[in-house]
């Protein structure tokens, strides 16, 4: 089976090269963009195996949600200036190359893999002969989470739940000097609190303190 | 050559896994690339036990997947908490500079 041979070898040559370019790339942004290419390519990998399921999954969480977020600390705490500081490199509008080049490479991938599927729909089934029942990947996988492996599946959820928590309490920041409003100091307010009746004698007025 | 097999799949998952490592080890320059060659680990094993499970035929592979995924998602978030609120603290996440524990 060349064409699975075709395949596993373009993907897994993308693969590493990105995974090299994350460790070696002077900028940051570049190693979160070939992060991206790396999951992609590895996702693809998945998809053409056979683990269909598996691989839209690691687009969603990991292209998704991990690699934006590694974007935007990267944005926020600005390291990509600094690096070019220390290295001595040119000056901004370098990421638009590779930005690029990324991006092209991740959709001829893709049409590497749907058009695949539009050219020749039992293409996968040359790849590995385990498709021989009807029921699909996603079908078999949620028919073992959700009897055998349940509690896992609940663990799981709690693990996230924390790290959100835990995430939350980390980089919150309670800033002095601020107004806010107190619900329960506004209504639980008496008349004798606020307002205070005096005598004013004449020709001597009255203090008023603050 | 042409014929692929699981060998060729955990040959891909060794040379990434120690690309990872090799980040780790060699990063000089600031704890994010780090935490990018944690995920490129973690990628790693999720071949290796992605290709067992398709090759085997075996569904518990993909489950642990799952679960991977999971914890590197909210290992991620943490790390990435604890990145800015140093660097908040501090002005820098260089590897040089993060040296208050005196190791």
């Amino acid at each position: 089976m060349p064409a699975h041979a075709f395949f596993f070898y373009i993907f897994s040559l993308i693969a590493i090269v990105s995974a090299i370019m994350v460790t070696a790339s002077k900028n940051t942004v570049h190693s979160v963009f070939f992060l991206i290419l790396d999951f992609i390519s590895i996702s693809c990998l998945f998809i053409l195996i056979g683990a269909e399921f598996l691989g839209m999954i690691m687009l969603i969480v990991y292209v998704g949600a991990v690699a934006v977020l590694f974007l935007f600390v990267v944005m926020m705490l600005n390291v990509a200036q600094q690096k070019n500081q220390w290295f001595g490199a040119t000056s901004g509008g370098k990421h638009i190359p590779v930005g690029m080049i990324v991006s092209l490479i991740i959709f001829f991938e893709l049409l590497i893999v749907i058009g695949g599927w539009k050219l020749k729909p039992d293409l996968t089934n040359d790849f590995i002969n385990l498709s021989t029942s009807s029921v699909t990947n996603t079908h078999s996988i949620g028919n073992v989470l959700y009897t055998d492996y349940i509690h896992l599946f609940q663990l799981s959820g709690m693990i996230l739940l924390v790290a959100m928590i835990g995430a939350i309490v980390l980089t919150f920041r309670r800033r002095s000097g601020l107004k806010r409003q107190s619900y329960i100091r506004q209504i639980s307010r008496e008349k004798s609190d606020g307002v205070e009746l005096v005598n004013v004698k004449s020709k001597v007025g009255v203090k008023i303190d603050v | 050559m042409f014929d692929i097999g699981i060998g060729h799949y955990l040959t891909l998952g060794a040379v990434i896994f120690t690309i990872g490592v090799v980040g780790i080890f060699l990063n000089r320059k600031n704890v994010i690339v780090i935490l990018m060659s944690i995920e490129l680990i973690l990628l790693a094993v999720n071949i290796n036990l992605v290709s067992f499970s398709i090759f085997l035929n075996d569904l518990s592979g993909q489950i642990f997947t799952l679960f991977i995924l999971t914890v590197a998602a909210a290992e991620a978030a943490i790390g990435l908490a604890i990145i800015v609120v140093y660097y908040r603290n501090s002005g820098t996440i260089r590897v040089e500079e993060i040296d208050n524990l005196k190791g």
